[in-house]
Order: structure tokens, then sequence, then C-alpha cells
């Protein structure tokens, strides 16, 4: 997928000099309008937007995404939403990659083909399965590549030698490495050399794939993680979120500025 | 799909750990990989080895208690004047429920992968309390996730727990109740995977520990077999073996050496919790016909919406409230070879008073759904029909809510 805007986004940080900088939030948090006004004006600042779908039993999913999710759900937010969203938002902003992220379960009901289709409409860009682990997720890669959308696999500090190399082989244009062993919105328990050492590992298996680093990462952490093609943040953002709604103060500037806090720290 | 015969049904499952092709498997984030990997193939190295065989049944013998009693309950039986109906009364087991079983081998094995932390979900708190015994018995230090609104109700066992110095962890989110508790243990995992052993407290979850959960429990079956030829000198020709289902631990551990025979010789009935009467709500995702979906790490029949969002459940008895089910119950509902109902929380009381009145016996609500069951076809079955219900739990950890159920009605 030589052409794809995940890849060009990579290449337009890399002439800046700096990561790009992948931004998470849930689809419909906290309601379906608010989350596209929040989607459209982080894109602004962030180089690919990463949008969640609210699933009630979130296994890998810390409290601050949790929060987010339930509230999502709460205020009625179905999976066509969700395309709906992605849709809309592409319309105004056609150059910009957006990635779905969720768990199997919401594919699998809606089916995997349609599921896929569906994708391809909306102009979704990638995807993550959180809970569909290589070489489970051998069979729905090919079909999203196929329908030229990029599956993303993910790495994590325990995944073994010769299933890491396994993995890379198997991977599209973009890997994201899971920072430590944690849920989403954990501490970084782990040294910034630590975390760059493994990443560097997994760059030196292919240099052409985009690697990315997530789990942990804050205005506080973001910073001394920079040497990575990517870095994730999500729960810092659901978190920001959670505390605009409780104060009552103005979600999208509240976002915006955080979002534009982090992209300073890695220019 | 097929049943295979002369394999055990945890066995009977393809590489990626699909019974029937479909049901089970592993999805799970990638930091579980590998410790789910390491952790299968321990186990199977385990099984075979004879040093740790005779260590299970060292303990099972001296620290659980087996063999549990089979006995026949004449005073019921003659009131419903139909079949004969008899208990393997599992309660009897140490700590008061067949998990004591899963939790001993979580615990050897525990100790066998030198991890010094071990952790596990509960509904009804039995699964807690077992591990939390079997922690301390072989010093390992426990924490135990359990749903908020659990604690409350299942007020005996948490306190057991904590006399065994394990750790109670709250769970607040979504229903609070066994399907957030085995939700958040398992997020425990995948931050402290390293140097934490988990529990699953059901045949329930990734493959393997849909596994070690039967291999374990189904030492019921291999006693009651042998019981069976002691009292009647062969198998008798009209048996049914009536078990709750909750995630299925206790059913499949009743059943385990039976799935072989015939159903019209030996058949086997499954009882979900149905809920409260007039409720929505139930537990029963086999009887009420739920659609396939994926919950904590396997494909079962799912409680749930057309979005794939988790149904939240209600029953009077915490250890069945559960949206899921194991994977192999699914795999024997549709080989056809179980046959899955449902009873009510208000059945469930009604046999638990019956039996109580007729009987020293004191099922817990868990196995009062079974009872259920039974009472109901008894009268309608020949003399010589035999009915076994696994009594698989006591109820001293209902005292409050047979308290304010009992008074009230």
């Amino acid at each position: 997928m030589k052409n794809s805007l995940i890849n060009q986004s990579f290449k337009n940080a890399k002439k800046e000099n700096r990561p790009a900088l992948l931004t998470y939030t849930v689809a419909g948090d906290n309601t379906k309008k608010k989350s596209l006004e929040i989607l459209k004006s982080i894109s602004n600042y962030a180089d690919i937007c990463e949008l969640g779908f609210p699933h009630n039993t979130p296994i890998a999913d810390g409290g601050q995404i949790q929060t987010s999710a339930y509230r999502a759900i709460k205020n009625g937010i179905k999976i066509n939403d969700v395309f709906s969203i992605v849709r809309n938002f592409k319309k105004s902003k056609k150059d910009k990659p957006v990635i779905l992220m969720g768990y199997y379960n919401m594919v699998y009901q809606y089916n995997e083909n349609k599921f896929i289709t569906k994708c391809k409409k909306s102009k979704v860009d990638g995807l993550i399965i959180v809970d569909l682990p290589y070489p489970e997720n051998k069979i729905f890669a090919a079909k999203c590549k196929k329908n030229n959308i990029n599956f993303i696999q993910l790495i994590s500090p325990t995944t073994s030698k010769l299933r890491l190399k396994k993995i890379i082989n198997d991977s599209h244009d973009m890997i994201y490495y899971i920072s430590m062993l944690s849920t989403t919105g954990g501490k970084l328990k782990v040294s910034a050399n630590e975390i760059i050492s493994q990443y560097q590992i997994i760059k030196n298996h292919n240099k052409s794939k985009n690697v990315v680093i997530g789990f942990g990462i804050t205005e506080k952490t973001i910073k001394s993680l920079k040497k990575a093609d990517g870095l994730v943040v999500g729960s810092a953002i659901c978190k920001e979120i959670t505390k605009s709604i409780k104060k009552r103060q103005n979600t999208v500037t509240n976002v915006i500025n955080l979002v534009k806090r982090l992209k300073n720290k890695i220019k | 799909m097929k049943l295979k015969k002369g394999i055990p049904l945890i066995d009977q499952h393809d590489k990626n750990g699909f019974w029937g092709g479909k049901f089970g498997g592993s999805y799970i984030p990638e930091t579980l990989k590998k410790p789910i990997e390491d952790l299968t193939k321990e186990f199977q190295k385990l099984r075979k080895n004879k040093k740790f065989l005779k260590k299970k049944d060292f303990y099972f013998k001296n620290y659980i208690g087996s063999p549990t009693n089979f006995v026949k309950l004449e005073n019921l039986s003659n009131y419903l004047d139909g079949a004969q109906i008899w208990a393997k009364v599992v309660s009897e087991a140490n700590g008061g429920a067949h998990k004591i079983y899963n939790a001993t081998v979580h615990a050897l094995i525990c100790k066998a992968m030198g991890k010094k932390y071990i952790i596990g979900d509960t509904g009804a708190g039995y699964a807690g309390k077992m591990l939390s015994m079997a922690a301390k018995k072989f010093g390992l230090r426990c924490k135990i996730f359990m749903g908020a609104k659990d604690i409350k109700r299942q007020k005996p066992n948490c306190d057991a727990m904590r006399r065994n110095g394990a750790e109670i962890v709250p769970v607040y989110s979504g229903s609070q109740t066994l399907v957030d508790a085995v939700s958040e243990c398992m997020r425990y995992w995948v931050s402290n995977c390293d140097n934490t052993h988990m529990c699953v407290g059901s045949t329930v979850g990734p493959n393997i520990f849909v596994k070690i959960c039967g291999w374990s429990t189904a030492q019921i079956s291999k006693e009651l077999k042998a019981q069976l030829k002691e009292k009647f000198k062969k198998i008798p020709k009209k048996l049914k073996l009536i078990n709750c289902v909750g995630g299925g631990s206790s059913a499949y551990g009743f059943w385990s050496e039976f799935i072989d025979f015939n159903k019209k010789h030996i058949e086997l009935i499954g009882v979900e919790a149905g809920g409260p009467k007039k409720s929505l709500l139930h537990a029963a995702p086999l009887s009420r016909n739920a659609k396939i979906g994926i919950l904590h790490g396997a494909a079962s029949y799912v409680c749930q919406n057309s979005e794939g969002q988790i149904h939240e459940t209600e029953s009077i008895s915490a250890g069945l409230d559960y949206p899921g089910v194991s994977p192999i119950h699914c795999f024997l509902k549709d080989t056809k070879r179980a046959r899955y109902t449902y009873a009510t929380d208000e059945e469930a009381l009604n046999a638990y008073q019956l039996v109580t009145r007729f009987e020293k016996l004191n099922p817990s609500l868990e196995p009062s759904h079974a009872f259920a069951e039974a009472i109901k076809i008894a009268p309608k079955l020949s003399k010589d029909t035999i009915i076994i219900v696994n009594s698989c739990g006591d109820a001293k950890k209902d005292r409050d809510i047979l308290k304010e159920r009992l008074v009230r009605n």
C-alpha cells in the first residue's frame, strides 16, 4: 500500500524532522456531534486520527478509555454512527488518515465482509482490532489489504523474537508497539531508553515499516520518545474530555489545547 | 459438528483452540500471547508428569477431601413419587464448593511456573474464596477481583477471602458483577503477567483456561462413576445428570466421564439462570438462544445486543450471573449431547425450600436451579429412573439473600 495516506503522513512528519502525532478518541464521546467536532479540530494538529468503537467489555483498556466508551454507549452510539462520523470527517479532511480501533466482537456481529466494505465506503484508512492477534488475524488482515485498508499489527514487550519476525513480515504500513505491560492509560513504568531500544529492534527488522509507540504517553512522557516514527496519545485525551465535562468547560477547546501542547513537545 | 469418543472433551478442539470449529479460541491482546503460550506448554507438560499428578491426587484427597459423598434423597424422592433423586454432595469439598478443584490445580501450576502472585475473578465468591485458600496453603500472594454488587450480596465468602489473607479488588464498572470482575482481572493480568499467574474461575476464557478448569473439575465425574458402580453394581439404565450452568465448570466436571454414553442412556441436563420471573434480563445464553459472540477471549453463545455490546444479566444466584458460557457447553448444545433449560429465581428458591424441608442438605442458590429442574421432571418419570443432581455449593454464603427472600415470600 505504497501510496496510502498513512504512509504519506509519516513521510510528511519525517520531512519536518519529528515523529507523527497520533491521537485516539472514542467515537460518540460524549455525543456523535461533539466527537466529530473534536475529531475535526484535533486533526489540524494530529497527523493520524484513531477513532475507537466504544465497547462495554473492553479487556485491554484502562479507566480513562472505559469511561469515554461507557459515556458514548450511554448516549446511544451505534456501529453505523461511527462510520458516518468518519464519512463526515472525510468530507472536509480527505487527506487525513483515520484508523478505526475496536474489539473483534463488534466486527463479528456486524459481519467481517460487511464491516470491511463499510470501512472502504467510509474511506477508513486502517484498522486496529485489539483482541485479534497474529496469526488468528491472518485472513482478516488479508481481506483488509485487498481492500486497501491497513491492518495494523501490535507488538508488545512480551512478543518473542520469532513471533516478532513473523508479525513484521505480515504487517502492512504501520506497526503499533505497546510500550509496556499495561492496559491503555497506565503510568509509564519502563524507562524511555528501554522502550526505544525495543522499538529499534523492530525497526531493524524492516526499516520501511512505520513503527509507532503507544500506551502511557502523556504531556510528561512524549518528549522522551520522540525518536519513534510516531507516538499515540489516547487516554490523556479521554481524560481531558472527562475533566472538561465535569468542570462544564468547552471540551473542544480544551482538547485542542492539549493536542497543541503535545505537538509542541515533539517539534 | 461431531463429538469424538474416547477423547476428553477438553481436548477435542482444533489447532486454533476451537471446539466444533467455532466455539472457544483465544481472542486476546498481543501482550497475553506469550504468557498464554507459556501456560499452555506448562500444562501440557504437567498433565503428563507423574510427580505432578501424584501431588495433585494427594491434595485432592487430603486437602480437598475427595471423594465427596453420593447419597439418595429418600424423602424428596418419596414426596415427588417418581424418579429416584440422588445428590453428589460436592459441597462437602473443602471450602464448600467444586471451585476448590480448579483453584488447587491453578495454585500448583503457579508454583510449578515459579510465580509468586496469583489472581482470580469471582462471582458468588466461591472461586475467590477457594483461590484464597489454595494461595494460603501454597504460600502465594493473592488478589481477587469481584463486582461491587457481588461483594455486597455474598458477604460470608468475602469475609473468608480476607481471613485467608487475600486482597479483594472491588470492580465498579458496568453491572458490577462477574462479567466486570473477569474483565478487570484480565486487565490486571495484561499489566502484570511477568510475575503473576491468572486463574479463570470457570470453564470460560481463552482456550487454555477452559482446559485447565475442565481437567480439574473432571474429578467429580470420576468419583461418581466409581460410586455408581459401587451402589448399583453397574451404571443404571436410565440416568439423568442435572447440573446448574453459569460458566459451566461444575457441569463439565460432573459430566465429563459420561459424555461418551448414548443420551438415551445417560441424559445430561444443564440448568441456566432464568432471572426473576417477569424480568427480561437473564443469564441463560444456551437455553434462551443467544447469538455467538466473543467475550473474555473466547467465542461462545453470549447474551448481547445486535451491535455486540454485552447485555447486563440478572439472577438471584451470583455464581450463574454471567452473560457468556463455556465453549464446551456450546459444543455440547450444538451436537445435541446435552439439553439446556433454565429455572427462574422463584423456581430456584422454591426448590431450595423443598430440598431443605425434606433432606439434610443445604444447596446454595446455584445448585438450587438444578434441583428446580429435578423437581419439575421427577414426578413424570418411572421409579427406575435415577436423577442425580450435582449439589455443587453450600448455601452458607446465601444466608442474607435467603433470609430476605424467604421472609418476604
